[in-house]
């Protein structure tokens, strides 16, 4: 073997020694981390009226927002980093919620408006027993088996469909909303016995323990928090592997990284599967705190809205999405506690304003804003 | 004293009763034989039941008016027993028909229980059989199919004979035939029973089927086997019958919901086809066409409502150019700058959708507005017997048909319909030789979003108009563009049509829901199996 090549195999290595992070940014995610970590213990602390006190609606309103940017971090995985944009991501969170709501329902118990084994909309239509599918849901173990499993084997069987038939683009995108929406009309359905229009709703208790006292809120806030964390390091270490790189490869050249050799199946599978199972993992997350799953967590706004909580962070940055879900919902809470007539306005000129004058979103802008500024000061 | 006089009013009448049974009605259009009447004024309900039934074979029209007072307690009995109706006009006389100027004040009302009110109504039909209308006479003729007494037959056999109406002719035939089934003659009930199974009505169904009914002792309800075979061919010939006009019925649904779907569809495939742009907007686009119809409705309430049934028409070329410019506008505004990306011009439209839709909700209201079908689109036609086909689907299927010409001809035969063939076929080539193609891409647009507004004109006569109306064509919209292939007027159409009437098809055995999620997993089926539709287009320019 030459020199030449062997150096260049040497300079591949060390590009793939990269630090997930800079040691800037390590410190940047730690201090934000630890912020967001003391909000509920504020909360826990201090008794009300105390003006350190946070109240339990914004510290629920954070955890919901978390839940948002696990979603959208997991839609920037496969639509960033492999040029796929689904609109189907809403499936996949709906999934995962109403898989750890059904753990929930169980948990309710007799403790129904009706005193029944089983829930109440089971009541109203009849049902004596649990149909099949609802074996097992009693155990946590089980339901957390099923977030992970249901997204994620829709998910593959569904991708491997597609990808193999090399379905791209923007009939990819048709195809998941088709599929999101065929969903929801299946799940709108009292008999699918997912209790129809009204889902599920009026949760007890989790492992136990009462899910609206401040304690269990604080938990799956916590919990919520550490999983974005580990998503948000996972989708990091993926994208800059070797893996990630070709993924990058398929998004931007699909057919001349076939014709290098590649099979773009595998790679696209495998993160497009990834992605759905963050996202379920986000929706079961979601479920407890804010207390009920419906249909309409399927409905293609829903989908497309995660999609421009993408586009406003800054697609391809991982950390955007996450800056994304804040700033758009945040601002839909806003709006619509202020002016709520004026938020679909607002919401519409977020799509079109963001598409035509920062495709990069907010990151993107940051990172320019940054660039000039080292250019002046050199 | 006073009971005797009655008694001997009561035999009086009993005689004058059977004499009018000799007595031959003398198509007299003017009054009645008071003798006939008589016994109505009685106690004796089997008088009266024959006096009844008597009237129905009547064929003057003051008949029909005593046995409809009869039966809605309007018929009066003066202490010197003549008999006053009240007709809402005023009070007459029963039996001649002639005016009386105020009820006298001793007068009961005659009462009737219900024994005699179902025989009213039977007779009341016979009666009808002879009015001057032909519907009325068809009317009658089918209510007597329903429960007729064996007592009419030959009033309905003599007023076959004097029928001219082919229609009443036929349904006078199938009355007949029910009748004849009862009959002791087996002959005439193997004639009835092929003369019902002819109809092939669905309602004859239970009668046919009695007859072979096997009692515990395995004797049949019909004793003689050949009317039995008769019976047995006659529910064949219905089922069949049936099983047509459901399928015709079938057909004509789905072909009606494959023009809504292709008329919704077919501007985004124009401008999908032409620009690659993914409008979301698209539905908002119908829905404002839908709106301009209720303001041209309002308008014409408002100023012209003598030609307020020509609404729709005019409603049209205001939707079409009212839609093309808020079109156009986008183009121009947003669109231009995303050629090429179309996964952004999908946000970008999504974000006008929603701006659009506030927007609407503004201006007219967060409800549904009333838009009303003009007078000549209510109703419809019936066909075979049963099917009603309603003249608004009617409209909407002859109305996509000549929006898919007017298409086709924009696009093969005018320079316009050029230079879009070009563009799609190779834009940077149509491009150098010298088609504008910014000028292209916003007409074409503009073309797009005004088919569109046609769209939402028809959409606006089938359902509710309301700021989401355009939300739930949407999905449908872009599965009839995946389906059809990208750029081919043939495929849209084919894929409108097919979707429709496989939806259609589907829905007896499914449900509606269950059928539209069984078309949009049939859709995402076949779609990995030809990514690029039913008309893909080959050769260089499929990658």
């Amino acid at each position: 073997m030459n020199a030449s090549n062997l150096k260049q195999s040497e300079l591949y290595a060390a590009a793939l020694r990269r630090p997930l992070f800079s040691s800037k940014a390590w410190i940047a995610l730690a201090i934000v981390t630890a912020v967001l970590a003391l909000l509920p213990l504020l909360n826990l602390v201090f008794p009300a009226g105390h003006s350190l006190h946070v109240s339990a609606y914004a510290v629920a309103l954070l955890g919901k927002f978390m839940c948002y940017a696990l979603a959208a971090l997991a839609l920037d995985l496969v639509w960033g980093y492999a040029g796929i944009l689904s609109l189907g991501h809403g499936l996949f969170f709906a999934l995962g919620g109403y898989a750890h709501g059904m753990y929930l329902m169980r948990a309710i118990g007799q403790d129904g408006v009706y005193q029944s084994n089983v829930p109440d909309f089971m009541v109203f239509l009849n049902w004596q027993d649990y149909p099949w599918y609802w074996t097992f849901t009693e155990h946590f173990w089980y339901a957390m088996l099923l977030v992970v499993l249901v997204p994620g084997v829709l998910a593959f069987l569904f991708g491997y469909f597609a990808f193999r038939s090399r379905i791209k683009g923007v009939y990819f995108s048709i195809i998941t909303q088709a599929l999101t929406f065929a969903a929801m009309l299946l799940f709108f359905r009292n008999d699918t016995g997912f209790g129809g229009n009204n889902g599920f709703t009026d949760f007890k208790r989790i492992l136990g323990f009462d899910i609206t006292a401040p304690a269990t809120r604080a938990t799956l806030y916590w919990v919520t928090l550490a999983v974005l964390l580990g998503a948000l390091v996972l989708a990091r270490a993926v994208t800059q592997s070797k893996l990630g790189r070709v993924l990058t490869a398929v998004r931007d050249a699909e057919s001349r990284v076939r014709f290098i050799g590649y099979e773009p199946l595998g790679f696209k599978l495998f993160v497009w599967t990834l992605s759905a199972v963050m996202c379920g993992i986000a929706g079961a997350l979601y479920v407890p705190q804010v207390g009920i799953i419906n249909p309409g967590e399927m409905s293609t706004e829903n989908s497309i809205e995660m999609v421009i909580w993408v586009a406003t962070g800054g697609r391809g940055t991982l950390i955007g999405p996450i800056i994304g879900a804040g700033t758009v919902n945040g601002l839909k809470t806003w709006f619509t506690s202020v002016f709520p007539e004026f938020w679909l306005y607002a919401l519409g000129l977020i799509f079109v304003l963001v598409t035509l004058f920062l495709p990069q979103g907010i990151v993107g802008l940051a990172r320019r804003w940054m660039t000039s500024r080292q250019e002046r000061t050199l | 004293m006073r009971r005797s006089a009655l008694l001997i009013r009561f035999l009086l009448s009993l005689a004058l009763v059977w004499m009018a049974g000799a007595w031959v009605p003398a198509a007299s259009a003017a009054g009645l034989d008071p003798a006939l009447l008589a016994p109505l004024a009685g106690d004796d309900t089997d008088a009266k039941l024959e006096a009844i039934a008597r009237l129905g074979t009547e064929s003057s029209a003051q008949a029909a008016v005593v046995l409809d007072a009869l039966g809605n307690d309007r018929m009066y009995v003066t202490p010197e027993a003549q008999l006053l109706v009240d007709t809402r006009q005023g009070i007459v006389d029963a039996a001649t028909g002639a005016a009386i100027g105020a009820m006298p004040a001793q007068a009961d009302s005659v009462s009737v229980n219900n024994r005699l009110r179902r025989a009213i109504a039977a007779a009341l039909s016979a009666s009808r059989l002879h009015a001057q209308d032909p519907a009325q006479r068809l009317a009658a003729a089918r209510g007597l199919q329903r429960g007729a007494d064996v007592t009419v037959l030959p009033t309905l056999e003599k007023a076959l004979s004097d029928e001219q109406d082919a229609e009443v002719k036929e349904a006078l035939t199938v009355t007949i035939a029910t009748l004849q089934l009862k009959s002791d003659s087996a002959s005439l009930r193997t004639q009835a029973a092929y003369v019902l199974g002819e109809t092939g009505n669905a309602a004859f169904r239970p009668t046919l089927h009695a007859l072979l009914q096997q009692d515990a002792q395995g004797a049949y309800a019909e004793p003689d086997a050949q009317v039995r075979a008769a019976a047995t061919a006659a529910l064949h010939r219905i089922e069949r019958h049936v099983a047509i006009v459901e399928w015709v019925g079938n057909l004509f649904y789905g072909v009606s919901l494959g023009s809504v779907l292709l008329l919704a569809a077919l501007g985004l495939a124009i401008t999908f086809g032409l620009m690659g742009v993914i409008n979301m907007a698209h539905g908002e686009l119908l829905m404002i066409g839908a709106y301009v119809t209720y303001a041209v409705q309002a308008l014409f309430r408002a100023w012209f409502p003598q030609w307020l049934d020509a609404y729709v028409i005019a409603a049209m070329p205001v939707a079409f150019v009212a839609t093309a410019l808020v079109g156009m506008a986008l183009e121009r505004t947003v669109i231009r700058w995303l050629y090429g990306r179309p996964l952004e011009t999908l946000l970008a439209t999504w974000g006008i959708s929603l701006m659009l839709m506030q927007a609407v909700r503004t201006l007219f209201g967060a409800q549904n507005v009333e838009v009303s079908n003009p007078s000549w689109m209510s109703g419809g036609v019936t066909v075979l017997g049963s099917l009603v086909l309603s003249y608004n689907r009617i409209a909407i299927i002859v109305f996509a048909m000549l929006v898919v010409m007017f298409v086709w001809a924009l696009l093969n035969h005018t320079r316009l319909g050029l230079f879009v063939r070009a563009i799609t076929q190779n834009r940077r080539m149509a491009d150098c030789v010298g088609v504008p193609t910014g000028r292209v891409d916003m007409l074409a647009f503009g073309l797009g979003a005004g088919i569109a507004g046609l769209a939402g004109v028809a959409l606006s006569q089938l359902g509710n108009v309301g700021p989401d109306l355009g939300r739930g064509y949407i999905v449908d919209s872009f599965m009839v563009v995946v389906l059809g292939g990208v750029g081919q007027l043939a495929g849209t159409v084919v894929a409108a049509l097919g979707l429709g009437a496989v939806t259609k098809f589907l829905e007896p055995y499914s449900g509606a829901v269950m059928a539209k999620i069984a078309i949009l997993v049939l859709i995402v089926l076949f779609v990995q199996k030809r990514p690029q539709g039913l008309f893909a287009p080959r050769g260089r320019s499929a990658e």
